[in-house]
């Protein structure tokens, strides 16, 4: 920007003011990501009610009574190795080795699948012990937090399925390869949403 | 009601503020005027405040006239400055003006926040007068229930329904809980407003300073009685007390736990009614949501829940008169600091 | 599953003949069965002319199924305005019933009818009429101003669209089948508790606000997104119009609030269909929280509505001045001051919970603080004026009607935001007053002004100005008239939500006030006239592309735009862009153009918009065979869309080339500036 703009103008105003094209932009990565921050005000929302009505257990069973520590732990171990292993199916994309890729999405898939299971087995069992949601305000914010981030997971489950039903008609191509990105992006969203569970939930619930 | 002359330091400035107003609607605008100390000083609190914002609200409300006029695209006399668009020394006013006033207005909100904090025993009575140590407050235990207001008086062991009346200038403390739905507890003259919400308990000090019939009022919707949900407070002075109190014992009958579920019930425009006697944990049992036998109160489930961070204190810490009113809740459960931090 | 009521069936759930009121024989019934008659005929009307005008296609290819912003612009403009008039017609109920209804006389509508009335109002004026408005604006107009050809998801903004339209529908159809929250517009429990309100009143608010306050997220995320990427070449963030810059803070303040709603609602609609006890009176529920996390998002809204607004004055004020606006970064910063303040508030809406001194006095002072940043902008726009050239066609008389009722609203604000104050005012008319003071005043003036100032860009040919001016004034009047008296009756002690009085001392200021709602209907009525006479004189009205000699580059293009909004992006090197343009003699290219890449239209946003209804609407009346069919329905188009990988098309340079030299997309215009 040296050139003075009077300078400009006696050449080539129009040119000065005019672009020929617009900028290359693709907002999907930046969108999905602003999305994810949106989805953290969620969860926010659900911790503070769990903060807030955590020991409220009217009568009703506490943290310690009904929440399962071995369980958990398998739990977590299945979720955190299936974000693995979605990193190592990025990692064949980036290869675009697409049989291998959709080797560790199924992979991770049928982790997070195990995931939800056990987690539906979890709740059922407590409501099978009368500890369901409407037991007590504790037990209404235990399954709101946990279930939701339980519903995250099985849209990240029906996602990877289309996906993987996509990559396999298509190809790795510009489109997809960004949609994997996303679902990554969601995939380890999930990962760290669950950390805070575990240990908010699961560990003080329990442990204090 | 009453329009009786202001008699405190800010009375010229609410002479000042009301003549114009009085002229438009009498002398009904109890806000600015109210008959009870806390109010009062609310209100004092609220006319000083709308003045020192005055002090700048009305200039720019000017400037935006005069500018408008004098810089109107006809008027080719003023000047016109096609490229001024920044000037630090203005851009400096402009901040630090609003500064200033709120500077001004947040130290009188801040002083005034806490010394008319409804859950601070009162020191005075009146701007001079300060609460002489030898007078027991008056305690009423309220309740908000649909559409109607309970009140306990448990010195007095007596209850009442759509009316209240307290001794003038002696300092009552109410403790307000509410049976099912949340509700205000206003009366304008005596206090700024107070919610009452089921399973808790607010508290509100105050003061009435003259003998009246004052309107009394939930201020929060709570279904469809609402608009009904209306009393009359009076402001007596202590022989007049004296004989209301005697009037509801001889008139009213026993509020058991029988009458109570009947009273229980949703009624819109509940006509006022006395009782002579309660069941001395009634209150007690309405705030912990037990008044049924097999409900487990609040206060023993919190017991037992002891040890949990999210436990509250076991009494109001700043009241030392609770613990000598039998009906005392054992748990008395102020409400919650705003859920989200 | 909450147990069902004894009337439910498995085919039409909860629903049965008795919930459509319109059979009632009583008044109540009558006025909702005129109400329905009416819809129907002027309905049925709208649609024979457009069946008979065989304008079907025409309205699903051009506008349904656009992704174009400025057709969604327009579009959500509609909404809002439709929804204007239904807001405006409880406001009307409510005013009739208060001035009639003392001592012996109930009035004509009983308790639970005026309930729904209020409820309606606020929820309908906050969602459908000031945020549909704002959305539509931002739409419009800020693409343009940045030098964009659209927003960064093209898609996504036509299924907002539809979400918010279904959102509206929703609240619509209560009125005719089954009943509406009594609840207020923010729907405190108890009272939106099952056991308080069994009926479907509060199901049609959740569900309607669920479905627009989804819409209203992705809106946020799509114009963030647009303004981080889709800068003309040169705008750096300082250089950015105001009322992009503001659009920026709003939509950021959508993603950070709009979930909480979400999640919020949520609760409350798990404690109404699976029975937990989130907010409920027993079993460890706590009101509190409720009220806290409404107003986490509520607070913050204020400020949503308002912010663009800001914008829109600031774009105003510095046009119609002839002069750049007076400090320009110091308004960016107050901008984002009110943006992260305002999240800092919310505790104002009740310092009476008893929350204790300190908390109060805290949020006492942050609540002040934001009127610093709020102030400064009043003074620039004070000091854009000053030195001036300053016309008051009627975009600027908004603007002055703002100016003076904003700053008196701003004074009651603060004065209810001295804590020991807001304890006398707080649920008084004083509050009442206040608040559409600054919502009137602030956001309904400048929405006027904007649909004023942006109108010709929008369709080549400017609004009347008699009309106009009688809208200005009928609102502006009307204001004073409608909230002076509730100022004053605030300070009698009287509260808000009433239905009947005693006080017959009260009556005169309640009559005043529905003089003044009458006169606020004159500047209703007169908006709609002068659209009605600006088409019917659209050829005498024309004008060019810049009619009031902007600086902003929404007016470098033709008025309206062609699809492309601009042939060649524009290079920014100033602030006022356009000013610049024009002031260094710049002419419109008419060689050179090429290909314009634009994105396909799509039926997407329309199936998942009537999928989610029809959902939402079997949830409301626990139909759950349709309630499944139509969510399993929702999820399988939503993949299907996802098979769709050819989303864009181009228009061919010729064809840019040939409406850059005849501006055929709108004959009337005049043609290009050069």
């Amino acid at each position: 920007m040296n050139t003075t703009v009077a300078d400009t103008y006696g050449s080539a105003p129009t040119d000065f003011y005019c672009a020929k094209e617009p900028p290359a932009h693709n907002g999907t990565l930046i969108g999905f990501w602003i999305y994810l921050m949106s989805d953290c005000f969620v969860f926010a929302a659900l911790f503070v009610s769990y903060a807030v009505l955590g020991t409220s257990y009217a009568g009703g069973p506490t943290g310690a009574e009904v929440l399962d520590l071995p369980g958990l732990a398998v739990n977590t171990a299945l979720l955190l190795i299936s974000s693995v292993t979605f990193g190592f199916a990025m990692l064949q994309m980036q290869k675009r080795n697409k049989a291998g890729m959709l080797m560790w999405l199924a992979v991770a898939g049928l982790l997070a699948a195990c995931f939800v299971g056990l987690e539906i087995h979890e709740f059922l069992g407590m409501i099978a012990e009368g500890a369901g949601p409407d037991r007590s305000a504790f037990l209404s914010a235990f399954f709101t937090l946990v279930g939701t981030h339980g519903l995250h997971v099985t849209v990240g489950c029906l996602w990877l399925i289309v996906l993987m039903v996509q990559v396999g008609r298509f190809g790795i191509n510009e489109a997809n390869v960004r949609r994997l990105q996303c679902l990554s992006m969601f995939w380890h969203f999930l990962d760290l949403v669950w950390v805070g569970v575990f240990s908010y939930v699961y560990l003080v619930g329990v442990l204090v | 009601m009453l329009c009786p002359t202001p008699s405190m330091s800010v009375k010229s400035l609410r002479g000042l503020l009301l003549s114009p107003l009085a002229l438009l609607g009498g002398c009904h605008l109890v806000l600015l005027n109210p008959a009870g100390d806390v109010a009062r000083q609310q209100s004092d609190i609220m006319i000083i405040t709308t003045l020192i914002i005055a002090l700048i609200i009305v200039p720019v409300l000017i400037a935006i006239g005069v500018i408008a006029w004098r810089y109107r695209a006809s008027n080719r006399q003023a000047r016109y400055d096609a490229k001024w668009d920044h000037s630090p020394q203005l851009e400096l006013v402009v901040w630090a003006a609003p500064l200033l006033i709120i500077i001004a207005v947040g130290a009188m909100s801040w002083i005034g926040t806490h010394r008319t904090d409804p859950y601070r025993p009162l020191d005075r009575i009146g701007p001079n007068t300060r609460v002489d140590t030898a007078t027991q407050p008056l305690i009423v235990d309220v309740v908000s229930m649909r559409w109607k207001w309970l009140f306990f008086y448990p010195q007095y062991g007596i209850a009442t329904v759509n009316e209240l009346a307290a001794p003038v200038d002696r300092p009552i403390h109410f403790r307000l809980t509410s049976s099912d739905m949340m509700d205000a507890f206003f009366v304008p003259d005596l206090a700024g407003m107070i919610y009452t919400m089921p399973g808790m308990q607010t508290r509100l000090h105050a003061v009435i300073n003259a003998p009246g019939k004052y309107k009394g009022m939930s201020a929060n919707y709570s279904g469809a009685g609402f608009t009904d949900m209306r009393f009359w407070f009076y402001g007596m002075d202590q022989k007049d007390f004296d004989a209301w109190v005697a009037r509801v014992r001889a008139e009213g009958s026993k509020l058991d736990r029988t009458a109570y579920d009947q009273l229980h019930k949703p009624e819109r425009a509940v006509p006022v009614q006395y009782y002579s006697e309660f069941t001395p944990d009634l209150y007690s049992r309405i705030l912990n949501r037990c008044v049924d036998p097999g409900q487990i109160c609040i206060d023993q489930q919190m017991a037992r829940n002891a040890g949990h961070a999210m436990t509250m204190p076991p009494n109001a810490t700043h009241d030392g008169t609770a613990t000598a009113i039998p009906a005392a809740p054992s748990a008395a459960i102020r409400t919650a600091a705003p859920a989200k931090h | 599953m909450s147990s069902h009521p004894a009337n439910w069936n498995f085919l039409t759930g909860r629903f049965t003949l008795d919930s459509l009121p319109f059979l009632n024989p009583d008044l109540e019934g009558r006025i909702v069965l005129v109400t329905l008659i009416v819809v129907a005929v002027v309905g049925l009307a709208i649609l024979g002319a457009i069946t008979k005008y065989k304008k079907w296609g025409y309205l699903w290819k051009e506008w349904f199924t656009s992704v174009d912003h400025k057709k969604l612009g327009i579009m959500y403009m509609i909404l809002a305005t439709v929804m204007l008039l239904r807001g405006f017609s409880d406001a009307v109920m409510m005013r009739s019933q208060q001035a009639v209804a003392f001592g012996s006389n109930m009035g004509y509508l009983p308790p639970e009818h005026y309930d729904q009335i209020f409820s309606a109002h606020g929820a309908i004026m906050i969602f459908f009429v000031g945020m549909a408005y704002i959305v539509g604006l931002m739409n419009y107009v800020m693409p343009l101003q940045i030098g964009s050809r659209d927003v960064a998801f093209p898609f996504l903004n036509n299924m907002s669209f539809w979400f918010t339209f279904w959102g509206a529908i929703m609240f619509m159809v209560s009125l005719f089948v089954g009943d509406f929250s009594t609840a207020g517009w923010l729907g405190y429990p108890p009272v939106t508790e099952l056991a308080h309100s069994p009926g479907v009143g509060v199901d049609y608010y959740i569900w309607g606000l669920q479905l627009a306050g989804v819409g209203t997220l992705l809106t946020g995320i799509n114009f963030v997104v647009t303004l981080i990427k889709m800068r003309a070449p040169g705008m750096s963030l300082m250089k950015m119009p105001m009322f992009s810059w503001t659009t920026l803070a709003t939509s950021g303040l959508i993603i950070a609030t709009f979930p909480v709603l979400t999640a919020t609602l949520l609760l409350l609609t798990m404690d109404r269909y699976l029975g937990t006890h989130f907010f409920t009176a027993g079993f460890g529920g706590n009101v509190m929280l409720y009220i806290n996390l409404i107003w986490v998002w509520g607070h913050p809204e204020v400020y949503i509505l308002i912010l663009p607004l800001f914008g829109v004055f600031s774009e105003i004020v510095a046009t119609f001045s002839r002069k750049p606006l007076f400090g320009y970064a110091s308004m960016v910063y107050a901008t984002l001051a009110i943006m992260i303040l305002s999240y800092l508030v919310w505790l104002h809406h009740f310092f009476t919970m008893g929350s204790g001194a300190s908390v109060n006095s805290f949020f006492s002072l942050t609540t002040m603080i934001i009127s610093i940043p709020t102030g400064a902008k009043i003074f620039n726009w004070l000091f854009t004026m000053y030195r001036g050239r300053v016309s008051f066609s009627v975009p600027m008389l908004w603007t002055m009607g703002f100016l003076f009722t904003f700053t008196i609203g701003g004074m009651t604000g603060v004065m209810l935001s001295v804590a020991p104050a807001d304890f006398l005012l707080h649920n008084s008319l004083f509050l009442i007053a206040h608040f559409h003071n600054v919502i009137i005043g602030g956001v309904v003036f400048g929405i006027f002004a904007a649909i004023n100032y942006w109108f010709p860009k929008a369709f080549g040919f400017r609004l009347d100005e008699f009309w106009g001016k009688v809208s200005f004034w009928g609102w502006q009047l009307g204001f004073w008239f409608a909230f002076g008296p509730l100022y004053v009756m605030g300070l009698m002690g009287v509260t808000r939500r009433l239905s009947h009085f005693d006080d017959p001392s009260l009556q005169k200021w309640f009559i005043i006030a529905a003089f003044g709602a009458f006169l606020i209907a004159i500047g209703i009525l007169a908006f709609i006239i002068q659209i009605y006479v600006s088409i019917r004189r659209r050829k005498e009205y024309a004008v060019g592309n810049d009619p009031w000699d902007g600086r902003t580059l929404e007016w470098a293009t033709s008025s309206p735009p062609p699809a492309y909004n601009f042939a060649f992006i524009p290079r920014v090197h100033e602030r006022d862009a356009w000013w610049d343009m024009k002031t260094h003699g710049y002419k419109r290219p008419l060689e050179g153009f090429n290909n314009v890449h634009m994105p396909s239209n799509t039926a997407t946003g329309v199936v998942i918009g009537v999928l989610s209804f029809v959902c939402t609407f079997a949830l409301v009346w626990y139909i759950w065979w349709l309630a499944a069919v139509s969510f399993v329905g929702l999820i399988a188009y939503a993949i299907f869309h996802t098979f769709n990988y050819h989303r864009e098309e181009h228009i061919p340079a010729e064809e840019v080339r040939q409406f850059e030299h005849t501006g055929n997309w709108s004959p009337e215009t005049q043609g290009a500036t050069a």
